[in-house]
């Protein structure tokens, strides 16, 4: 005859051990304080929304505007395209990494200029010069806007720390997302900017 | 802030470096504790590789995945060095699931692992505050206070700073109390729930939370999910009481009886602040 299996404990059973077992006074005590401290920090509804908060080159603050003159001698203010979501390249002629995703750029600008993109390339002309902006453009057949930004206060605005620097920035004007150094990928300009189009 | 350091050509990114000797530092310190619980401590850290690998192609593919219109455009770009494209959800999930098939595969004891594991969670907590701290991210929100550091236009709560002291604390106490070594495991849930109750904390301090409607911060409701969770992890792997002469027998928990590591459950984990010994086998 076989011996009787000995009862093993069931999940059930362990669970109904587990909630009989007064919980340990000190354990309680910090997540009713760690529930009532969420609770007392929760963002009012009177908090600043980001649109309204002052610009800063940063994600989630609005992008800071600048009025600067194009390559053909009009002007264009960053501020006038809200509606549009916008890609901000910031380069210079002498920066390698910009070179190398400037063809790439351009590219994600013809593909989604009809649906509203907007590029601008704004030249560090400061550390650059007119004329070798001017022969970059060429070079690269770039058809979307080039601002010179001849004293350097935009890209001071921009807290530019690095070459290439790209603001995506969406329709409501704030910076949605930062990428300092380069080069871009064609695939991580495309889907930055692919969301931005996707927003209402 | 100092997000950037230009050497000729090079832009180095600081706190890819940071976080990258927070990696290396944490590591280290892994080895040394698995070594003290007589765990196999290359086993440990190729767990902690397999998860890191696996976690960052999983990342990318499944940013890819989720912008397949954008990579079939340009398949090459799966390959390019951009931190932000990644999904980081996805990819801490991806991690874990290489590091556990990694540490199963190579019959590695979850809760020993898991207490060797702590201290190298901690650092890597310190080395993600101090990398905020050099790019900026992860910012407080305004405060007019003699320590208030500016950043963003404002002056603001420094709040990585907060979050590098509270962890340097958490640490200090993991090393200098004997916090969790009464039975495998629970080291790594007290850890893991102080640093919960840390982030739940200094959130509070952000200026840049995500916010869920009623103005619940996002980062504090996952931190009381944590919280939550380690607490009810750390009573389930407690050691069983000992029973009072003449009172009637008490089922014991099912988790050390019904799980292969019961043998594991019996040993005490050496102090950390005392030199170690071997466990018993």
């Amino acid at each position: 005859m076989a011996p009787p299996r000995q009862k093993t404990p069931s999940r059930l059973h362990a669970l109904r051990s587990f909630i009989a077992q007064p919980p340990s006074p000190v354990l309680v005590m910090t997540f009713v304080l760690a529930v009532a401290w969420v609770a007392l920090t929760r963002v009012p509804a009177s908090a600043v929304p980001a649109a309204a908060a002052p610009p800063g080159p940063r994600q989630g603050f609005a992008a800071p505007d600048f009025t600067l003159e194009t390559l053909d001698g009009s002007q264009l203010t960053l501020s006038a395209l809200r509606g549009h979501p916008v890609m901000l390249n910031l380069w210079a002629s002498w920066c390698l990494p910009c070179r190398v995703e400037m063809p790439a750029i351009e590219r994600v600008y013809q593909r989604h200029r009809e649906d509203g993109l907007v590029v601008i390339g704004l030249n560090v002309t400061a550390q650059d010069s007119e004329a070798a902006a001017r022969a970059f453009a060429q070079e690269f057949g770039l058809s979307f806007p080039i601002v010179l930004d001849r004293d350097g206060a935009a890209s001071a605005r921009y807290e530019l720390m690095g070459l290439p620097s790209t603001y995506f920035i969406d329709r409501q004007g704030i910076i949605r997302e930062v990428i300092i150094g380069g080069p871009m990928s064609e695939a991580v300009m495309l889907s930055h900017v692919q969301d931005l189009l996707q927003e209402p | 802030m100092l997000p950037f350091v230009r050497i000729g050509p090079l832009l180095l990114q600081l706190p890819g470096l940071v976080l990258l000797a927070g990696i290396w530092i944490g590591t280290n310190v892994v080895e040394k504790q698995a070594s003290r619980l007589s765990l196999n401590a290359a086993a440990v850290l190729n767990m902690i590789m397999a998860g890191l690998f696996g976690g960052l192609l999983g990342a990318r593919l499944l940013y890819a995945l989720e912008h397949i219109n954008a990579y079939v455009a340009a398949p090459l770009s799966l390959f390019a060095l951009s931190a932000t494209a990644m999904d980081a959800w996805g990819g801490l999930l991806v991690c874990l699931a290489a590091a556990y098939l990694y540490g199963r595969a190579k019959s590695l004891p979850l809760r020993l692992t898991l207490d060797a594991l702590a201290p190298g969670l901690v650092v890597f907590m310190i080395a993600i505050g101090l990398a905020s701290l050099l790019s900026g991210g992860g910012y407080g929100s305004p405060l007019r206070a003699p320590w208030a550091i500016q950043l963003w236009g404002d002056y603001r709560h420094p709040t990585q700073i907060y979050e590098m002291l509270l962890a340097v604390g958490v640490f200090l106490i993991w090393k200098f109390t004997s916090m969790g070594t009464d039975a495998p495991g629970r080291s790594f849930w007290r850890v893991l729930a102080l640093l919960a109750a840390a982030r739940i904390f200094t959130e509070a301090f952000h200026g840049d939370s995500a916010v869920l409607p009623g103005g619940f911060r996002l980062a504090q409701v996952a931190g009381l999910l944590v919280l939550g969770a380690a607490m009810y992890m750390d009573r389930r792997w407690a050691p069983p009481e000992p029973a009072s002469p003449g009172a009637p027998s008490r089922p014991r928990r099912a988790t050390p009886a019904r799980r292969p590591v019961k043998a594991q459950a019996k040993r005490t984990i050496p102090s950390r602040s005392k030199p170690p010994r071997t466990l018993p086998k």
